[in-house]
């Protein structure tokens, strides 16, 4: 919606303010928007992100994407793909890699279905 | 520790050695590295109070051979951006501006890779900058490793954790030792359509991860003032989108000192900018005080005119001088043009060095008049506007409906509004719909991940649940070498592989060899028919491709000014050129000494029928750098001067040495000059005494020698190559 400069009207509630406490609005206002989009972060995950925590567990970057994509294309990612990859790796008795390559491979995946359900 | 020996200045980077071992490299530090500060530094003749650590080697300033070659560098991190497009030419750029000056250095990503949801891998060639990868990270850091011991100061390494693969970019940094990048989820909303959430998803845990390794994170807000309609309107969104971006990354744990604002002065002239900017810059100051400046240089109104880019710099230059910079960032006088060209990020940085050096100390005594009306009035306004913004921004529902009521980017002056800001949807934007909640047993068994994470009871650290991870333990680090067998950098290296074998000299400004050459041209006419005519009188001069790059109408009618880009498919082999030894000339302070102790005298003239004075002036006059400078007192007879009379007056005044000038020299006039000068000297007993020397277009050392005088000075010598020669063979003498 286009509308003419009503600063000098609407600046009328901030003219009382002395210049610390118009900062402090500044930032407490800031703050106010910034809070729901933590939470939303804190709450959520993303293909990116679940590809970055399997990079952390030292998986290259075409093993990171190809488990990623299996875990989505599963509905898993909200578990976690570290979780996905380091719960068969425990199941399997190896180590995160080896479980990592199989996983990518499209194999083993019944491990998987077996603790979460849906498809192997 | 890179296993390759330090460079030597006289030796070019090696690309092909620089790649052996690539895969076992790991960065020697992380984060980030400010200068160090040196109060009241003396370098030569002079007191800093803004200056830090000199370098090791450099190349100084232009005209520091006036003040024996110091090249003091400024307080604050100076920023240069590489985008050459190759990383194997990139290195060699940066390598330059090191010497320069540039402790940042900001390597730019190919277009469109912030759309690719993943990594890339290898060193494919990217478009206006290079495809960011491990490889290409990892070389170009360690190059940097190489660069900063041969300069003596830490180099931080930048590049951009934005785009749809934000966390995974970041992880890659972090393991490989980038200190810097962008990163501000705003930027991905507005200017690269990315969905808003999976922006600011990804974002957290991308900047829990830069912080764990203290990165410097720069924001994007400038790219506000580079799209706004009219600049100086954009200034309350600004502060905006700077606070959003602070709160947020202070909120997932990075520490405000490692976080710097990009901020640019929004206007240029012919606007009154310093008076517009300033309240900006103060204002924005006060607020955010507790963060990092990152001082951008102005984008938004830069045309093809290199020396106009080039002033709007130094007034945004005053901005930070006045105001204050933590990282002083450059931008090439030719950005608005083409692809920067390496000497001109060079210029750029020259541009800061310069600036900001010779404004050193100048807040001691010009300081911002903090009780000026305007002054005072308009940082007031910008805070408000700012805070109006803010509030109707939670009226509206929050960040998320604000975007999707195109509040940003708007071209009115907060609370004005015309309706024309971007707009983004919730729903829509590249990788929409790609966020999932975390469920109850949401488990990432790795560190520095930012957001619910169950880890089973008892764990001390989440990465003891697979061993560790990459960001304890560098030997988990996986490598991934190319994956284009045409796309790659030793394909690239190939193609020029002849050239370098063969040491073939060839120009270049973007890539190894491409042959692109500048050049410039005054045509007596109008501006459009001196396009194309440039043109025409480019394939004249055999330019492959020639392109108009800037005009300038210098009169409608009495012509233009142009400058033109082409390929010269020429290369020099050196083998082939004879280059004649430089000739030794001895230090201003030891000929000054010298002529003083002996208070040297030389009398000069230019002989026979001759008119011409200008050569023997340039020779002799203090003005144009001749014998006058050292101290010699000269006696200049003036022209058509009889031979005779000029040993008299040597005589006279009892003078060390003679000067004559023989310009033309129809039917062997110079040499009867030269001969009866050192004829008559021996008739007269005064031979021994005198320095004969003679000077002229056509005159050569060997020729005036075999007519008698003691040196001969040709087309191109100058005072100071006659001043050595003087001082030299008296010093011999013993005289």
């Amino acid at each position: 919606m286009a509308r003419e400069d009503t600063y000098q009207t609407e600046r009328a509630r901030l003219a009382d303010l002395s210049d610390g406490e118009l900062e402090a609005r500044f930032w407490q206002v800031t703050q106010q928007i910034v809070d729901p989009l933590v939470d939303l972060a804190r709450s959520h995950t993303s293909p990116s992100i679940e590809r970055s925590v399997l990079m952390r567990m030292g998986l290259d970057s075409r093993t990171c994407m190809a488990v990623v994509a299996e875990c989505e294309k599963r509905g898993l990612l909200g578990h976690g793909a570290g979780h996905v990859v380091w719960h068969c790796a425990h199941s399997w008795q190896c180590a995160v890699s080896e479980a990592a390559r199989r996983l990518a491979a499209g194999d083993g995946w019944q491990t998987v279905a077996a603790k979460w359900g849906g498809t192997a | 520790m890179s296993g390759l020996p330090p460079l030597q200045p006289n030796e070019k980077l090696d690309v092909a050695k620089l790649l052996e071992g690539i895969a076992s490299y790991r960065p020697r530090r992380k984060g980030w590295t400010w200068r160090r500060q040196v109060p009241k530094q003396k370098l030569g003749p002079f007191e800093y109070h803004e200056t830090s650590e000199s370098l090791r080697r450099s190349v100084p300033l232009p005209a520091a051979h006036y003040f024996g070659d110091i090249d003091p560098q400024p307080d604050c991190v100076v920023t240069t951006e590489i985008a050459s497009g190759r990383f194997e030419d990139d290195i060699r750029r940066m390598r330059m501006a090191a010497w320069h000056g540039a402790d940042h250095i900001m390597v730019i990503r190919t277009a469109g890779q912030s759309h690719m949801d993943g990594l890339l891998e290898g060193t494919p060639e990217g478009v206006g900058g290079i495809a960011v990868t491990r490889k290409q990270v990892r070389a170009t850091r360690k190059a940097l490793d190489l660069i900063e011991d041969e300069v003596g100061r830490p180099i931080n390494f930048h590049s951009y954790v934005s785009g749809v693969a934000g966390p995974e970019m970041a992880v890659m940094f972090a393991e490989e030792g980038v200190n810097g990048a962008h990163q501000d989820p705003q930027y991905n909303v507005l200017y690269r359509n990315i969905n808003m959430y999976r922006s600011f998803v990804d974002a957290a845990v991308a900047k829990k991860i830069m912080a764990s390794v203290r990165m410097a994170q720069i924001d994007g807000a400038h790219n506000a003032n580079a799209t706004a309609i009219e600049a100086w309107k954009v200034m309350p969104e600004l502060l905006v989108q700077h606070a959003i971006n602070c709160a947020y990354s202070v909120s997932v744990g990075m520490p405000k000192e490692d976080i710097c604002l990009s901020t640019v002065p929004p206007d240029a002239p012919p606007a009154p900018c310093m008076r517009m900017d300033l309240p900006y810059a103060i204002a924005l100051r006060d607020l955010f005080g507790e963060y990092k400046m990152r001082a951008q240089e102005n984008t938004r109104y830069m045309e093809s005119c290199g020396r106009e880019a080039t002033v709007s710099h130094v007034l945004n230059l005053l901005i930070s001088r006045l105001t204050s910079a933590d990282i002083q960032s450059t931008i090439t006088p030719d950005e608005g043009r083409n692809v920067p060209w390496h000497y001109n990020n060079v210029h750029a940085v020259n541009t800061a060095r310069q600036a900001l050096v010779g404004m050193d100390g100048l807040r001691e005594m010009v300081t911002v008049d903090r009780t000026s009306p305007e002054l005072v009035q308009r940082v007031r306004e910008l805070k408000e506007r700012a805070v109006l913004f803010l509030e109707a921004m939670v009226a509206q529902g929050g960040y998320f409906a604000a975007v999707e009521d195109g509040y940003f980017v708007d071209s009115g002056e907060y609370p004005e509004t015309h309706d024309d800001g971007i707009v983004r949807y919730a729903d829509g934007g590249v990788a929409a719909g790609t966020i999932v909640e975390r469920a109850a047993d949401y488990l990432a068994p790795v560190c520095q991940h930012f957001g619910d994470n169950h880890l089973p009871d008892g764990t001390a650290k989440a990465c003891d649940l697979v061993g560790g991870c990459t960001l304890c333990d560098a030997d988990k680090v996986p490598f991934t070498d190319e994956l284009d067998p045409e796309d790659n950098v030793n394909v690239r290296l190939a193609q020029t592989a002849d050239l370098r074998a063969q040491g073939l000299i060839k120009p270049e400004v973007e890539w190894a060899a491409d042959g692109v050459v500048v050049v410039t041209l005054f045509l007596p006419v109008a501006e459009r028919v001196a396009e194309f005519a440039a043109l025409e009188l480019g394939k004249a001069m055999n330019l492959q491709d020639p392109q108009v790059i800037h005009k300038q109408v210098m009169h409608p009618a009495e012509g233009t000014l142009i400058e033109m880009k082409g390929r010269l498919e020429a290369a020099v082999d050196p083998s082939t050129l004879v280059i004649p030894p430089r000739p030794q000339v001895l230090t201003d302070a030891e000929i000054r000494a010298f002529v003083a102790e002996r208070a040297l005298k030389v009398v000069a003239a230019t002989v026979g029928e001759d008119e011409h004075s200008v050569g023997m002036r340039e020779i002799v006059d203090i003005k144009h750098g001749g014998l006058e400078k050292w101290g010699f007192r000269c006696e200049y007879l003036g022209t058509s001067v009889p031979i005779e009379k000029v040993l008299d007056a040597a005589v006279e005044h009892a003078a060390q040495a003679v000067l004559i000038s023989t310009i033309i020299t129809h039917g062997d006039v110079h040499r009867a000059n030269m001969e009866q000068l050192a004829d008559l000297a021996v008739e007269k007993g005064v031979r021994d005494q005198l320095l004969l020397i003679s000077g002229g277009t056509q005159v050569t050392d060997e020729l005036a020698k075999s007519w008698g005088m003691d040196a001969g000075f040709g087309r191109g010598a100058k005072g100071i190559d006659v001043a050595s020669f003087i001082v030299k063979v008296l010093r011999e003498r013993g005289s």
